[in-house]
C-alpha cells in the first residue's frame, strides 16, 4: 500500500512524516469539514430543540422553560393539525406521481437516439431552475383569469365554462392538488437522474442473459429491470420524501398557505408561528413535528447503505 | 426483416414517449418566453389564443414587444440581485471546496473500513433542512450583526453546500485508481504533494461538476435568504424576484416571467453539461 511505500522512505523532517501516517492524515482533513457541520448544522439543531423547550419570542434567543407545553398547545391547535395531513399529503401524493413518471422517463432516456441532448435538457428544466422563480411560471399558469390552462380547456376544448372556471389557488382542494404537481414537476427531473444511474449500474450481461431466456418487452421489464431498479426507486423515494416534506418554497409562492390555511404545511405554518406571529418557541415545536419523519428516511438510508455495502 | 423493424418501433416509441413527456415538463418556460415579449393588450385579453402573439402575423415579433424584458434591466435592482447572487455563491463555493476537497479524498482513500460509515454521515447532514434551523439561526444572524447582509448567507450556506460536496467529491476520488498515487509515492513525492500535483488535476472534471451543482444550490437558496435579507438591494435572484418585483396584487407578468426564465435557463445548460458526471459521482460514493 502507499502509506507503507512512504513509511520506509528515511524522512528528513520529522514532522512530515506524521503527516505520512494515515492515523493523523485522515482526521487532519476530514476535520475541518466536521467542525463546520457541527458548528452550522449541529448547534442549530441543538438551539431548535432547546428553543422548542421555552417560551422564546422573537429576536431572542432564549426563553424561559416550559417543557413540552409548546409541542401540546401546538397539536390542539386545527391549522396544525391540517398542517400535519397536508405535508402527508403533499409528499406521498407527489412521490407517488414522480416515481410513475421518473420511471418512465428513465425507461427511454437511457436509451441512444438523434436529438438526446436536447429533449434532456428540456426534462432538466424543472429541476436546474431555481425553485422559487420556476414556481413563479406556475403562478402565472394558475392565475385566476388568464390562466392557460383554464383558457385551453375552456376556449380550445369546450370542457369548462368560461365564465366560471376553476380557480387553481382559489379553492381549498384544487390549491392542494396544484402545489403538490408542483412539487412532483420539480423533483421529477432528479428522480429521474437518480434512475438513470441506476439503470446505467445493471450490468450488460444481466441484458444477455435476460435475452437468452427469452425475455423480451413488458416479460423483462417486469422480471428483470423492474426488480434490479427497486433500490434505486427507494433511493430515490427517500431524497424525494426528505426533500418535499422539508419544503417550504413551492407552497409560500404559490399559496403561502391560503386559501383558508388550506395547503398550510409544517415548514410554512412554523413560518407563520415563528416568524410571523413571533412565537419562536412555538414555530421551533411545530418544525420539530418534521423530526420523526426525516429521521426514520435516515435510518432507511443506512440500513440500505449497509445492505449495498455487504452486496 | 423483423428485427429492423422491431429497431424502427423502438427508436418510434422512445420519441412518442418521451416528446409530449418532455414537453410537458418543459411548457412552464416556453410559457415564460412566449409572456416576455407579449403586450398588454394581447396579454390581457381572455379571447386571444395565449400560446402565440396577437394579432396573428407571420412576422410574429411585429406583434412583440422586448419593452418589458428592458424594464427589469434598466428600472429594477434585478442586476444587483445577479451580482449578489454570483458572489455569495462564488464565496460559499469557494468555502466549500476548501473543506470538502481534503474531507472527500480522506474518506474515499484513507480511512479505511470506518470511512463508509463516516461518508454516509455526512451525508445525513445534508438531509437536515433549512427549515428546522432558519428559525435559532434567523436571531443568531441577529445577534452577530450579519443580518440583511450577503456576510449571513455566505456563513450558513457551506451548512448544505459542504456536505453535499463532500460526499460527491467522495465518489470522484474513488473511481481514480490508486496505482497513480502509489507510483508518485515511490517517486518521493509526500502524501499531500501527490494529491495537489496528481490526485486533483485528474479529478479536475469532477471538481467543476462540484463546482456546478454547490453553486446551483446557493442559486436556488429561499427560506435562508428570504428570513435573513430584508433590504432590496442585497437580496439574492431567488428571493428578489418574487418579492421585490411583485407590487401588492399587481403583477407584471412579462417583467417577472423574463425575470425567472433567464438563471432558469443558463443553469439548465451548465446542468445538461455536467450530468453525466453529476451520475458518476452521486453513485460512485455508495451504490457500485
Amino acid at each position: 500500500m502507499g502509506t507503507d511505500a512512504a513509511r520506509s522512505r528515511p524522512s528528513s523532517k520529522p514532522w512530515r512524516s506524521v503527516f505520512e501516517s494515515r492515523r493523523v492524515l485522515a482526521p487532519a482533513l476530514i476535520a475541518p469539514a466536521v467542525v463546520f457541520m457541527v458548528l452550522v448544522v449541529g448547534v442549530p439543531l441543538g438551539w431548535a430543540i432547546y428553543l422548542s423547550l421555552t417560551n422564546a419570542i422573537g429576536g431572542s434567543l432564549t426563553g424561559d422553560w416550559v417543557g413540552l407545553d409548546n409541542f401540546t398547545s401546538a397539536w390542539a391547535d386545527d391549522n396544525f393539525r391540517k398542517a400535519l395531513r397536508n405535508t402527508l399529503m403533499f409528499t406521498f401524493g407527489s412521490q407517488a406521481i414522480v416515481l410513475v413518471g421518473a420511471a418512465i422517463l428513465a425507461h427511454f432516456l437511457i436509451r441512444d437516439f438523434r436529438g438526446k441532448w436536447f429533449i434532456r435538457f428540456l426534462i432538466l428544466l424543472p429541476w436546474a431552475a431555481p425553485v422559487a422563480l420556476g414556481t413563479l411560471g406556475w403562478l402565472w399558469i394558475f392565475d385566476s383569469l388568464f390562466s392557460v390552462i383554464n383558457w385551453t380547456l375552456g376556449h380550445a376544448f369546450g370542457v369548462i365554462d368560461t365564465n366560471d372556471p376553476p380557480q387553481w389557488l382559489g379553492r381549498p382542494n384544487l390549491a392542494l392538488l396544484a402545489v403538490t404537481i408542483v412539487h412532483a414537476w420539480r423533483i421529477m427531473p432528479f428522480a429521474v437522474v437518480i434512475f438513470l444511474a441506476g439503470l446505467a449500474s445493471i450490468p450488460n450481461e444481466v441484458d444477455d442473459a435476460a435475452r437468452i431466456d427469452g425475455a423480451t418487452g413488458i416479460k423483462k421489464l417486469f422480471y428483470v429491470t423492474l426488480p434490479l431498479q427497486l433500490p434505486i426507486a427507494l433511493v430515490a423515494l427517500l431524497f424525494g420524501i426528505v426533500f418535499t416534506a422539508a419544503d417550504f418554497t413551492v407552497v409560500y409562492v404559490l399559496t403561502q398557505g391560503g386559501p383558508f390555511n388550506s395547503t398550510q404545511m409544517l415548514t410554512t405554518w412554523s413560518f407563520q408561528i415563528g416568524i410571523n406571529s413571533g412565537s419562536l418557541g412555538e414555530g421551533a415545536a411545530i418544525s420539530l413535528y418534521l423530526f420523526p419523519l426525516l429521521a426514520a428516511v435516515s435510518v432507511a438510508m443506512l440500513l440500505f447503505a449497509k445492505r449495498a455495502q455487504v452486496a | 426483416m423483423a428485427s429492423t423493424l422491431r429497431s424502427l418501433g423502438r427508436k418510434l416509441s422512445t420519441y412518442v414517449v418521451l416528446g409530449p413527456l418532455a414537453i410537458l415538463l418543459a411548457f412552464p418556460f416556453y410559457w415564460m418566453l412566449v409572456t416576455s415579449f407579449k403586450e398588454d393588450l394581447d396579454l390581457y385579453n381572455a379571447e386571444n389564443v395565449p400560446y402565440v402573439y396577437n394579432p396573428l402575423r407571420w412576422r410574429f415579433w411585429e406583434s412583440a414587444t422586448t419593452k418589458h424584458v428592458e424594464y427589469i434591466f434598466e428600472s429594477t435592482p434585478y442586476v444587483d440581485w445577479i451580482v449578489n447572487t454570483v458572489v455569495v455563491g462564488a464565496v460559499v463555493v469557494g468555502v466549500t471546496l476548501a473543506v470538502a476537497l481534503p474531507a472527500g479524498y480522506a474518506l474515499a482513500r484513507l480511512s479505511g473500513s470506518w470511512g463508509q460509515s463516516a461518508g454516509i454521515a455526512i451525508f445525513l447532514v445534508y438531509l437536515v433542512p433549512p427549515t428546522l434551523l432558519f428559525l435559532p439561526l434567523s436571531p443568531l444572524v441577529a445577534r452577530l450583526g450579519i443580518h440583511d447582509s450577503l456576510l449571513s448567507l455566505m456563513v450558513v450556506y457551506p451548512s448544505f453546500t459542504i456536505p453535499f460536496s463532500t460526499w460527491l467529491l467522495m465518489g470522484f476520488f474513488k473511481t481514480i485508481p490508486q496505482e497513480l498515487e502509489d507510483a508518485a509515492l515511490v517517486d518521493g513525492c509526500s502524501r499531500l504533494k501527490a494529491l495537489v500535483r496528481i490526485v486533483f488535476p485528474i479529478s479536475l472534471p469532477g471538481i467543476l461538476t462540484v463546482v456546478i451543482f454547490a453553486f446551483s444550490l446557493c442559486v436556488n437558496e429561499f427560506i435562508y435568504a428570504f428570513t435573513f435579507i430584508s433590504s432590496s438591494g442585497n437580496r439574492t435572484i431567488s428571493t428578489g424576484v418574487p418579492n421585490e418585483l411583485i407590487r401588492g396584487d399587481v403583477f407584471f407578468w412579462q417583467s417577472l416571467m423574463a425575470a425567472t426564465l433567464i438563471p432558469s435557463v443558463v443553469l439548465a445548460l451548465l446542468y445538461n453539461l455536467f450530468l453525466d458526471r453529476f451520475i458518476k459521482g452521486f453513485t460512485g460514493g455508495a451504490f457500485r
